[in-house]
């Protein structure tokens, strides 16, 4: 375990999230931005399916053979100079790093963005041993600012309204003219150019994070927009990559084929505007790059989850599509997860890292609409692995015990057809015939016994007043009729 | 047991192998040595003035801005122009590259800076170790020649590639980094930027000029067929 998680409180979390305007203002970004952005991506890439398989296929290729590839990736970034360095879990890392800044007197330790550092809870470590991370990705840093965690694996900040940005930035850069207008985005970016531009000359040490190892050449590659993560791991003395065992790939023409779906998916660009490669530290006759160069490898749980059901879920390039697709994660936004990874990628990866005990509710945040498969640029089944940690918690009776009586009750009826139909049949009827006299809006319900957790914030439809197994029937019947006569005729 | 040995010991318990299987040691060599190509998109598959247009239609579509010059000794006239028609100032960071260097500056105002950046540069030129145009990419190398931060910290980067140094996709581009650096060896930085740095982190607007350069102009120099 790592940092703190409220994940075991997701029910509240979301009934927070709903009720908050400001939150569902911003949320409404997500929406109408990336859906279409990824859609036009897509589309203009008419390999983009074909793709997405050669993707998958080099994930899975590389995952069943993750022993060696590690093996010669750390062979190759010794050979170029760079020392890497194992941790079995967050704590393990966080003392790795920690070592690495104090043995160069680090005081202040720039970050590009990285979601590991975020779930080994890096910056409170730092801070606690007298030196200053400063998260450099606008969003982040924005974050940090706050306290907060980042609502969305690409974009930190996506819960959050310019406004709001404004006035944290009123608030913490003090030394800058109190009457300064920062009515505008662009003025908000100036701003912040400006100041992280001084911590990044002045930084001792730059963690990154690394969107892929290559076990051809042993090189680290981050993918940005900003370029933060380029100046994060150039200007410092010491340039620490903090990776996870899964990030490793064969080789450069490899990286080609996840480069292709990674960004169309994230952010509906052909490709981020910096991929960079870096390998060891800087060579002889260099006028600029970091003199020692470290690579933290990360475990924390994911080797156990190999030969798994959940291995499929290591294949993930932390995309963000699944999020940006979810109807769920829409609505509640990334927070109410309770964890570092929010949205359908959370709540498979969750509980396989903190435990099903803490993150046992996120698999129910789904409506299994599907789209967060039809999406994934890796085609990682994340329905059916929602639903494998919904059997489990059920197993391990971990389900609250309503729904384990809900469902025992359920199951008593099932596997008596006879009486199911009866039952449901008056249910229905009963609901319907309520519906069409009671229900405030015509065929609503607003509220209904049994299911506040639903009617607090929608509408229940109320039924046409049949069985899905009467209606089955009568269709059946119809077409039966039909066919007849036309055979008739 | 050191974390090292834990965790690939793990790995393969999970995995149910040994390590030293003589088949899966295969496997994995053959795909490190041969590095199988995988699917490469139709979209760059066009050489000549085809590959160039492509190179130029992408890199514009994502903000950065393309000239053409017919040889070198054009490239110090072009900079100067652009840097007037954009009301910047009359001065050039650049690195140690030949290329560069030898080029007729005397010919323009232009006032040269060499070596690193401090951070305070408004301009700089760099000289591009090739381009992809799928995506009107540009491939920079790291060295004293073509400083890595001259790609970052400047304003305004401007950056000189040879069109027949254009490839149509990064594949490849890796056989001649490969040819060049040496199977299985990089320089210590590989940059592909794609257009000017950029933000979508303050709802979700894109803005140009986040940490990196606010613009990219890119001259292509000579003819495809031609270094
Ligand atoms: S699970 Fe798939 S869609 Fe979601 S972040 Fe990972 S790769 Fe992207």
């Amino acid at each position: 375990m790592s940092v703190h998680s409220t994940s075991p409180q997701f029910k509240a979390n979301a009934g927070h999230a709903l009720a908050d305007a400001q939150l569902q203002r911003a949320m409404g970004n997500v929406k109408k931005g990336f859906i279409d952005k990824r859609r036009a991506a897509a589309d203009r890439l008419p390999e983009f399916e074909e793709m997405r398989d050669s993707a998958r296929d080099i994930k899975d290729h590389t995952l069943a053979h993750l022993d060696l590839y590690l093996e010669r990736y750390e062979e190759k970034v010794t050979e170029a100079g760079g020392h890497v360095h194992y941790a079995r879990d967050a704590d393990e890392a966080r003392r790795l790093i920690l070592d690495i800044c104090k043995a160069q007197g680090a005081k202040t330790v720039t970050k590009g963005k990285s979601m590991i550092s975020e779930e080994i809870g890096i910056n409170a470590y730092l801070e606690a041993a007298g030196m200053e991370p400063v998260e450099t990705d606008l969003g982040e840093y924005i974050i940090q600012l706050r306290n907060e965690m980042p609502s969305h694996i690409i974009a930190p900040a996506v819960h959050l309204n310019a406004s709001q940005v404004e006035s944290d930035f009123r608030r913490v850069h003090k030394h800058l003219d109190k009457d300064r207008d920062l009515s505008q985005p662009v003025q908000l970016l100036t701003e912040a150019r400006a100041v992280l531009r001084e911590r990044f000359l002045a930084a001792d040490v730059g963690i990154t994070g690394a969107n892929f190892l290559v076990a051809e050449t042993g090189s680290s590659i981050i993918v940005t927009n900003e370029g933060n993560g380029d100046l994060t791991q150039t200007l410092p003395k010491t340039h620490i990559v903090l990776a996870s065992i899964e990030k490793i790939i064969p080789t450069l023409d490899d990286v080609a084929q996840l480069l292709r779906v990674l960004a169309r998916s994230a952010t509906g660009q052909d490709l981020s505007v910096y991929t960079t490669f870096s390998t060891g530290p800087r060579r002889a006759g260099d006028l600029d790059g970091p003199e020692n160069y470290h690579v933290v490898i990360l475990d924390n749980g994911r080797s156990s989850m190999l030969g798994t059901s959940f291995e499929e879920m290591l294949r993930c390039i932390r995309c963000g599509a699944c999020m940006n697709h979810c109807p769920v994660y829409h609505a509640v936004g990334g927070h109410a997860y309770g964890w570092v990874y929010p949205g359908p990628m959370g709540a498979v990866l969750t509980p396989s890292l903190i435990g099903v005990d803490k993150g046992g509710h996120l698999p129910n945040a789904s409506t299994f609409c599907g789209r967060c498969e039809s999406v994934c640029p890796v085609r990682i089944p994340l329905p059916k692995l929602m639903r494998h940690w919904r059997e489990r918690e059920f197993e391990r009776h971990l389900s609250p015990a309503t729904v384990r009586a809900g469902l025992s009750f359920w199951g008593y009826f099932a596997k008596r057809p006879a009486l199911y139909r009866f039952t449901t049949r008056l249910a229905m009827g009963t609901l319907g015939w309520l519906g069409r006299i009671k229900g405030e809006r015509k065929g609503r319900f607003s509220r209904l016994p049994f299911a506040g957790g639903w009617t607090q914030f929608r509408d229940f439809p109320a039924p046409q007043g049949a069985t899905f197994q009467q209606r089955w029937r009568q269709e059946q019947r119809a077409k039966k009729q039909a066919r007849d006569g036309r055979e008739a005729a | 047991m050191g974390a090292r040995e834990d965790i690939l010991g793990n790995i393969r318990r999970s995995l149910g192998v040994r390590g030293d299987e003589r088949t899966r040691r295969s496997v994995v060599q053959e795909r490190l040595a041969r590095a199988p190509k995988g699917l490469i998109p139709q979209r760059g598959q066009v050489s000549g003035e085809a590959r160039i247009a492509l190179f130029k239609e992408q890199a514009e579509s994502v903000q950065a801005s393309v000239a053409r010059v017919s040889d070198r000794a054009q490239v110090p006239e072009a900079i100067a122009t652009y840097l007037r028609d954009h009301n910047l100032p009359a001065e050039l960071r650049m690195g140690s590259d030949p290329r560069l260097t030898g080029m007729p500056w005397g010919e323009t105002s232009l006032s040269l800076r060499h070596g690193v950046s401090d951070g305070s540069d408004t301009n700089a030129v760099s000289h591009a170790y090739g381009g992809v145009a799928e995506t009107g990419t540009l491939v920079m190398v790291s060295g004293a020649d073509n400083p890595s931060t001259l790609n970052l910290l400047p304003d305004n980067h401007i950056v000189v590639v040879d069109a027949a140094e254009i490839e149509g996709d990064y594949e490849t581009m890796w056989e001649r980094l490969r040819a060049t650096y040496g199977k299985g060896v990089m320089p210590r930085t590989v940059n592909y930027i794609t257009g000017p740095s950029r933000s979508g982190d303050i709802e979700q607007t894109l803005l140009l000029g986040a940490h990196g350069p606010r613009r990219v102009h890119i001259i292509v120099v000579g003819d495809p067929g031609s270094a």
